[in-house]
């Protein structure tokens, strides 16, 4: 195949929307700067503890996993608004709801069942107080 | 109604043996319309919606690991048993993968063959680390007794550690067929677009690890 | 031989794993094997082997493909229909000191397999076949995003099938009910192979199901002809969307949840034991997460059906098409926030009951804004009262009940009544009888001519109509009445005998049904005989509105000469008022996919290692994972997957069809 069909075809890939999952050298390395600081923050905050408050510590570990989450989403996986027409952030948007309906559902489920038919649970001891 | 359809096929197919009828715009697309099926277009969105189920699955395993994440059945909790320096370990290796494999994609576009072969492979070097530590930090939890068959909280942690794990030895083993096939053809349009959808799944499990080490080994030592 | 010996060559399958002491099996098993070995006769003495190789079994047409679904659903349909007439044999006479034919632990597993086979291998197949068949047609593409996958797709859930079968006839089947529920599919409470029957056979067919939604999703975002935009698309192709965006959606959790209970049976893990931590209600609530939403899977399409054949034979266009899309969306969106309301007795409290049951309310608001749509399109249109048309109306009356009972059962108070209950039962074969089966036979009834190129047997196909309806109301109203006097489900004997007659006039249902399953078959083999006089030479049959209609019957290998430009929702209505004059020159080469074996390849090691798996063959289980993936991989090396049709080729195929027009004019 010559080099000139090849180059063809490659504006075609491109024509038709398929840029998607191409990266500039900028977004992979602000990327990745970015997920080196939000990891390490969290994995400090748990192992030299400085917030006593275990509740606080984990609320902030779970705000540096989001935030974290967004930035792969972006410079890595490279989601925006016109990716294959939307698609791909619509596709994206409704898994994250679903999963977060999967993960959160089941857990309220399963804790109501605990607390309501366990009775030995810590959760009863709490609420029966 | 009945007429109307007897006057679109009557005397119109008679025509069609006489002269021919050439497509009319309007109602054809008459230039030649090659994309239109799966080769091109729809693989990348594709690949997409099938990494947005995969998510869904890890969403069901977490939701099980969430559920149980307390069943320790009188057995050892994560405090005694998750060492943090060894995961930070692994999550640096892993997110050290993931620039790695961008670099690739970066050589990939011009087309540069030498350089993203020499990426893919440390790439996978780098992902076959992770597993080996993966392995390593397995092994020695077996050893302490803290099996996948204890407690519920250390099934739903085996299998969940396990499947990202599964996952990136699958992804390891696409690096390297991907090296095969461009060390075959080249970087060809079809290999472009394979790679595409193997960067989107290593990113894909990057995204997954941070679930991971946040939700099964930060707050469960916060516990 | 050797005992060791023997068991790492078979692992724990023996001679004793073969019911030869069960007669109905063994009569099951003689009549099966004879009829398939004059199957396999007739394939050899007429050569027909190297014709079903080429052109049906490596094929990746989309029409094929679902023609082929459509088989294996109502192969699996008779043998689904056999355990329901088994079971209503059963409940008929086994009252007092009449312990009836079946002993508990065999009809355990016919109700366990009759649940398994209905959804996973009748409706799924069923309502994919459909799809695969008509959709891409509607949207004027000529295949799907990805052709190999969808032969791959095929392959699984046939594997699937397949292995279903098998535990008929080696070792046993799940005594565990549809879903597999634990405790009872605990390997300490089940350690024989039925559980493992179960999941091996639902997963292979799990991931068919799963990469043929992602294609069918992808295919319909990326394939329309130019000029369909999502509101011009027509509401069977939005509903084959919504489904199978749901089961992208869902059937992740199923294969989760089997995973989890296949760890806990081969590794020993802890997920839902009742010790060491593990969670039982763990297993439901993740099977329901996908088992509710799955309704939704298996109707929207059938919803669609239903909106297609009203619009046609009605003349009109389809009253409230905008309203009718979003009330799709909205379902699909509901359907996976109600799914605690199959286990609302499990204990979760009022807080949670409540949101669970409110959503399950709400979700009949737009299923009844969609029957209101039907019947304003019937309002004052020119009903045909054609086969199609009946199934639909048949429908709308069934259909109605069934929604009405369903609603009574989402009020948690009533739930903690008649949960588990025969009230229950004959709720759910009412919405899937009713809402599903009927929209099969009427797609089928409706489409066929598409697919074959001749219509169906007007007569015959009164016989099923009427079979199916008045069968289902008498098999299935007495099953209500029991059910509210309190009669719970998967029961094989009664000790009340005024219970009795009810189920005789059950059970008498079900052989009407019978009937109707029978007047399908012969409807189609009279329709074969009758071709002929069947012929549609047109390409519109029925007066259509929608794409399919503006192609041959059946349509050419590529389905389109030319990509049809759409600029309305009822697009071939419109052309058709245009003028639209179909061309026979300036034919262009038409890029198609080829033909592979790969699918069917795959498929086959999968259900090996599927067997060995059950079975502990554990080297057999290995070598086939490795082979596995092996052929994975090097599918992945062949590069050479498509061609151009010449415009030749393109030209002879389309005059060929032309020329009975002209004839018939």
């Amino acid at each position: 195949m010559s080099i000139h069909s090849e180059a063809n075809l490659d504006a075609e890939l491109h024509a038709h929307g398929d840029t998607h999952g191409h990266g500039s050298y900028r977004s992979y390395t602000i990327g990745f700067i970015l997920s080196v600081i939000l990891t390490a923050v969290p994995f400090w905050l748990v192992m030299a503890h400085p917030i006593a408050n275990a509740g606080v510590t984990a609320a902030f570990v779970i705000v540096f996993a989001a935030l974290q989450i967004l930035v792969h989403t972006v410079c890595f996986l490279h989601v925006n608004s016109e990716a294959e027409g939307g698609w791909t952030l619509m596709a994206y948007m409704f898994t994250a709801i679903l999963l977060i309906i999967t993960i959160a559902g089941s857990l309220w489920i399963m804790y109501h069942l605990n607390s309501n038919m366990m009775p030995s649970v810590p959760a009863q001891a709490a609420n029966s107080l | 109604m009945r007429a109307f359809v007897q006057r679109w096929r009557g005397p119109e197919a008679m025509a069609t043996v006489t002269e021919q009828t050439l497509p009319d715009p309007t109602f054809h697309l008459v230039e030649a319309h090659s994309h239109e099926h799966g080769a091109g277009g729809g693989t990348l969105l594709g690949f997409w919606i099938y990494l947005m189920s995969d998510a869904l699955l890890f969403a069901a395993v977490f939701a099980s690991f969430g559920v149980l994440s307390s069943a320790y059945a009188g057995g050892p909790t994560p405090r005694e048993i998750f060492e943090l320096p060894l995961v930070a370990l692994n999550t640096a290796i892993l997110l050290v993968s993931s620039i790695t494999f961008g670099f690739a994609m970066l050589a990939m576009e011009p087309g540069k063959v030498r350089s993203t072969q020499a990426w893919l492979l440390v790439t996978a070097l780098l992902g076959a680390s992770f597993v080996a530590v993966e392995l390593y930090e397995f092994g020695s939890l077996i050893a302490e007794g803290a099996t996948p068959q204890r407690s519920g909280f250390l099934s739903g942690f085996f299998t969940l550690v396990g499947l990202h794990g599964l996952h990136v030895t699958a992804g390891i083993v696409w690096i390297f067929v991907m090296l095969a096939q461009i060390g075959q053809r080249g970087l060809i349009v079809a290999n472009k677009r394979r790679l595409m959808c193997l960067g989107m799944f290593w990113h894909f499990l990057d995204v997954v690890w941070i679930g991971v080490f946040t939700f099964v080994y930060l707050l469960g030592v916060l516990r | 031989m050797d005992q060791s010996l023997s068991k790492i060559i078979f692992g724990r399958l023996s001679w004793e794993s073969i019911p030869l002491h069960e007669p109905i099996l063994l009569g099951t098993f003689i009549v099966v094997a004879l009829g398939g070995i004059a199957v396999l006769a007739a394939v050899t003495k007429f050569k027909l082997w190297g014709y079903l190789w080429r052109e049906w079994l490596t094929s990746v047409d989309h029409k094929k493909i679902g023609i082929m679904y459509l088989i294996l659903g109502i192969i699996m349909l008779v043998r689904g229909f056999a355990d329901a007439v088994m079971m209503r044999a059963q409940q008929a006479i086994a009252f007092g000191a009449n312990q009836g034919y079946l002993p508990p632990h065999h009809y355990d597993q016919v109700f366990t397999a009759h649940g398994t086979i209905m959804i996973f291998f009748v409706a799924i197949p069923l309502v994919v076949g459909l799809v695969n068949l008509v959709m891409p047609l509607q949207i004027g593409a000529r295949d799907v995003a990805f052709p190999f996958l969808n032969s791959l797709s095929l392959w699984l859930t046939v594997a699937g099938a397949v292995l279903v079968m098998i535990s008929l006839f080696i070792g046993e089947f799940s005594t565990a009910g549809w879903l597999n529920y634990v405790p009872v599919a605990n390997l300490q409470n089940s350690p024989g192979t039925g559980p493992d029957y179960y999941l091996w056979a639902l997963q292979i067919a799990g991931v068919g199901t799963t990469l043929s939604a992602i294609n069918m999703v992808t295919t319909i975002i990326k394939m329309r002809a130019p000029g369909m935009t999502m509101m011009k698309m027509p509401v069977f192709t939005w509903t084959a969307l919504c489904s199978n965006v749901l089961a992208i959606a869902i059937f992740p959790a199923l294969t989760g949840a089997f995973a989890l209970l296949m760890l806990d049976r081969y590794v020993g893990t802890n997920f839902f034991t009742n010790d060491l931590g593990g969670n039982p209600m763990m297993y439901w609530n993740l099977v329901w997460i996908w088992g509710h939403p799955e309704v939704y899977v298996l109707v929207l399409p059938a919803f669609g059906i239903y909106s297609e054949i009203t619009s046609t034979f009605t003349g009109k266009r389809l009253f409230g098409y905008s309203s009718m899309v979003y009330a799709t969306v909205v379902i699909t969106i509901l359907s996976y926030i109600v799914w605690l309301h199959h286990f609302f007795t499990m204990g979760s409290g009022a807080s949670v009951n409540s949101f669970f049951g409110i959503a399950t309310m709400v979700i009949s608001i737009p299923t009844g804004a969609k029957i209101f749509n039907w019947l304003f399109t019937m309002y004052r249109g020119s009903i045909r009262f054609e086969l199609p048309m009946m199934w639909v109306v048949a429908f709308m009356l069934t259909f109605t009940v069934g929604g009405m009972t369903g609603v009574l059962l989402a009020v948690p108070p009533a739930d903690f009544v008649l949960h588990n209950s025969l009230f229950l039962v004959a709720h759910f074969h009412n919405v899937i009888i009713g809402g599903v089966v009927f929209a099969m036979f009427a797609g089928m009834t409706y489409w066929f001519p598409k697919a074959f190129g001749f219509k169906l047997d007007e007569f015959w196909g009164k016989v099923a109509f009427w079979g199916w309806v008045i069968g289902y109301w008498v098999a299935w109203t007495p099953i209500y009445i029991v059910g509210l006097m309190g009669t719970t489900r998967r029961v094989s004997h009664f000790n009340d005998p005024t219970l009795q007659p009810w189920f005789v006039v059950a059970a008498i249902g079900a052989l009407i049904i019978g009937v109707g399953i029978i007047g399908f078959v012969i409807q189609v083999a009279v329709s074969i005989k009758n071709r002929e006089k069947l012929r549609d030479t047109t390409g519109d049959p029925w007066d259509g509105r929608t794409l399919e209609w503006s192609t041959s019957s059946p349509p050419p290998f590529y389905n389109f000469a030319f990509t049809p430009v759409v600029s309305d929702l009822d697009a071939w209505y419109d052309m058709k008022d245009r003028g639209y004059q179909k061309p026979s020159g300036g034919f262009r080469p038409i890029h198609m996919p080829h033909n592979t074996g790969a699918g069917v390849i795959i498929s086959a090691i999968a259900m090996v290692m599927g067997f060995a798996m059950i079975w502990y063959i554990w080297w057999l289980a290995a070598l086939s994972f490795v082979s596995l993936i092996a052929a994975i991989i090097i599918h992945t090396f062949n590069y050479n997957r498509d061609y151009y049709v010449p415009a030749d080729e393109v030209e002879q195929v389309e005059n060929a069809r032309v020329r009975p027009a002209v004839a018939g004019a």
